[in-house]
């Protein structure tokens, strides 16, 4: 008996123990298993450390982090670089991560996020991040990026993050080979589009606009909506000085719902790139989709120009509306310094070069060496440093994430019924549901 | 009267406390301590959160009443949740029900090879709803035209054209497309339940029953069926709370649209996207609602039935 009751404290210890290591405080954790590594081995060599939070796991982005990783080792050797990357839903699992650390109060020192109201709206708004100005003013930042994204990315004029590329959302891409055989040159305005995709129909193309899940109609709303709005109707309907009960928003959801009527009927359940791949098998004639999708034909060999060509989104030429990958200052950052330095680099000529050619994208910087960079990258810098510059939705630059998320709700729900009146209804509620 | 019987025949007095009692406590101890913070303290939390005006990254607990709950009453998207839920948990339930007896009484007939066929129909419970969700997502290509892929191709090649169709991307009944990898998923499970009931069923009694001159169908209808009712009960419980609870399937198998949003989606979406943390909480305690409103009843049922033995 007695051996039985030894045994029964002894394992009554161990559950007791399992629990408190469950409940226990696991600071620090997660930086070790994402960075691989334990710090108590190289905290000897390296006197500071700065821990930088993405959602930059895999394909191009994390291959370009890597590289800007490399300049960083070699601009501050002394700080070691932990990069606390969460994998999973294109961002969702590891904002979600994000939030919680924030409200146990346990900041990385730097994050990534889309440049705009999705960092200010959410994280200037819960007072997490700091403004960086005088980071700005120490490197001449400013001198070099465009004059119309600065107040895209700040409030009350603060600027609260370090763009490291920017991509462009009004790009309409196509098949040289349908258009020639239909005789279509590529349309310049949203009635030449309509009149071409019409044409396209009448010729036996059941949908020759390609369309893919829920987001990309967002994405293809923004387009639509900047085209039949203009630029500055657009931005004036983020800072309240357009009402989204206009007529002229009206007429924008109108030219949105024809749009639609070209799409194709299995679009829900369709990812981006198989959208971009109706366009280069002929099957549609054109895909309205961010430049990213120029990344995905080079990764099928396609070439430029024969295979696909690309324009502004109908309507919108002379802008580029824009969305950016940014990095910000936590506010209580814990190692504040390196974290300025991280941002240094990020924002830095040699960064930004570093990071933008395998990614796939453009530089937010005009400075940039182009020999880096390709023929569709290079028409995008051009456009980048003349035309005027305005945010995109879908990619968190123009509206914060409640809002959004709101927006996206009634795109669903249109999506299902197709009643204009009701989408603009929705819309107003949700300009007051985030409000 | 139950008063006057108990002083007739008292319990035989049973001493509390004894040693073995302490142990008793101390071993389920940590287990409930953990239950406690948990499972009901963030009920509790989560119930607080849902009448609050919580909205963005940081707390708010603003109590607003049942603001959340009203305004979930007049939104469509709600409505859609709701409307999805009920077709497909009758889907579901139904074509597991069905296929899962009709499995059953087949392999309860005593063919060769039954292990075999219990252990392939059982399977597919082994797999998680995601990858059945994403195998499901290429089986179930609503692609038309040229592009016929997955179970469209294959019936298109069997000359079964009439059944080629758009599956999920269908509009409202969409969602019945969903329920059905769901059901491939749950009928063996459902199967293996009522394969144990049958068996309990003596043979005495099909026997009493067949020379009655009752026919197969009616000794199932009328003797068997009766007499495995409870399995059926838990079966809907088990599929029941499954099927309000569903989200990794809907998320695998189509993304996040509203036209196949649940409220485990809606909840998810509204939280963790779109910050209304107040809204989200409102959707996790009508959720919790639903399922209670299935399984305390049941619970109920069987703590009476235990105590009756």
């Amino acid at each position: 008996m007695k051996t039985r009751k030894t045994l029964r404290v002894a394992a009554l210890l161990l559950a007791l123990a399992l629990v408190a290591a469950a409940c226990g405080d696991d600071e620090g954790s997660t930086t070790t298993a994402a960075s691989g590594d334990d710090p108590t081995t190289t905290a000897g060599a390296m006197t500071d450390q700065v821990e930088v939070f993405s959602w930059w796991t895999g394909g191009g982005e994390a291959a370009g982090l890597e590289e800007m990783i490399k300049i960083f080792a070699t601009t501050d050797a002394d700080i070691e670089f932990i990069n606390s990357a969460v994998a999973g839903g294109a961002g969702t699992n590891a904002r979600a991560v994000l939030a919680s650390r924030l409200q146990a109060n346990d900041p990385p020192d730097s994050w990534q996020g889309h440049a705009g109201q999705e960092l200010i709206g959410t994280y200037v708004a819960a007072d997490q991040i700091e403004p960086l100005n005088f980071l700005y003013d120490q490197e001449g930042w400013l001198d070099v990026m465009p004059e119309t994204l600065i107040p895209l990315i700040s409030k009350d004029g603060n600027i609260y993050s370090v763009p490291v590329n920017i991509h462009r959302s009004n790009v309409l891409w196509a098949n040289p080979t349908v258009l020639a055989d239909a005789g279509i040159a590529i349309p310049t305005s949203l009635a030449d589009f309509f009149t071409a995709l019409e044409a396209l129909k009448a010729g036996g193309m059941d949908a020759p606009l390609a369309m893919g899940e829920q987001w990309t109609s967002m994405h293809l709303f923004e387009s639509i909506m900047l085209a039949s709005m203009g630029p500055a109707d657009w931005t004036g309907l983020w800072d309240g000085s357009v009402a989204w009960d206009s007529a002229a928003v009206t007429k924008g959801l109108e030219d949105f719902a024809t749009a639609l009527s070209y799409t194709n009927s299995d679009s829900s359940a369709l990812s981006w790139q198989d959208a971009g791949q109706l366009v280069l098998d002929g099957t549609s004639a054109f895909n309205i989709m961010g430049d990213w999708q120029e990344g995905f034909f080079r990764e099928l060999e396609k070439a430029p120009q024969t295979d696909y060509v690309w324009a502004a989104t109908p309507g919108t030429a002379g802008n580029f509306q824009f969305l950016s990958d940014s990095f910000v200052l936590a506010k209580n950052a814990p190692h504040r310094d390196a974290a300025i330095a991280w941002l240094t680099v990020a924002g830095s000529n040699e960064g930004q070069d570093a990071f933008n050619p395998v990614k796939g994208s453009i530089p937010a910087r005009n400075d940039a060496d182009r020999a880096l960079y390709g023929e569709y990258l290079l028409s995008a810098m051009d456009d980048w440093a003349s035309d005027t510059v305005v945010g995109s939705l879908a990619h968190g630059v123009v509206a914060n994430d409640s809002w959004k998320s709101e927006i996206d709700t009634a795109i669903g729900l249109f999506l299902l019924d197709g009643d204009v009146a009701a989408f603009q209804t929705a819309l107003v509620a949700a300009q007051a549901a985030s409000g | 009267m139950t008063v006057a019987s108990t002083e007739i025949q008292p319990k035989p007095k049973r001493k509390l406390w004894q040693m073995e009692n302490w142990w008793g406590v101390l071993w389920v101890l940590p287990s409930l301590l953990a239950v406690m913070v948990f499972v009901y303290g963030f009920i509790a939390w989560t119930a607080r959160v849902s009448v609050s005006a919580w909205k963005g990254l940081l707390a708010d607990y603003t109590y607003v009443g049942a603001d959340n709950y009203v305004a979930l009453h007049s939104d469509a998207r709600f409505d859609i949740d709701i409307q999805n839920t009920v077709i497909f948990t009758f889907v579901f339930v139904l074509g597991c029900l069905a296929i899962g007896l009709g499995l059953a009484i087949l392999l309860d007939k005593g063919i060769r090879g039954e292990g075999f066929y219990r252990s392939l129909f059982l399977f597919p419970m082994a797999i998680s709803f995601i990858v059945t969700g994403v195998v499901w997502r290429w089986l179930m290509n609503p692609a038309q035209g040229e592009r016929l892929s997955g179970l469209n191709l294959l019936f298109d090649k069997l000359g079964l054209d009439f059944l080629v169709n758009s599956w999920h991307a269908t509009p409202t009944w969409g969602i019945a497309a969903v329920a059905l990898p769901a059901v491939w998923q749950m009928s063996g499970y459902t199967m293996a339940l009522y394969l144990a009931g049958l068996r309990a069923v003596p043979d005495s009694l099909r026997e009493a029953a067949r020379v009655d001159g009752a026919t197969e169908f009616q000794i199932y209808r009328k003797v068997i069926m009766p007499l495995i009712r409870p399995i059926t009960l838990s079966v809907l419980i088990i599929l029941g709370h499954i099927s309000l609870k569903v989200f990794d399937l809907i998320i695998a198998l189509a993304g996040k649209q509203v036209a196949l949003d649940v409220p485990a989606t809606y909840m998810w979406t509204t939280t963790f996207d779109g910050f209304f943390f107040g809204r989200g909480a409102a959707i996790g305690m009508v959720l919790l609602a639903s399922v209670a409103v299935l399984v305390i009843p049941y619970l109920w049922y069987t703590l009476r039935q235990e105590k009756g033995l």
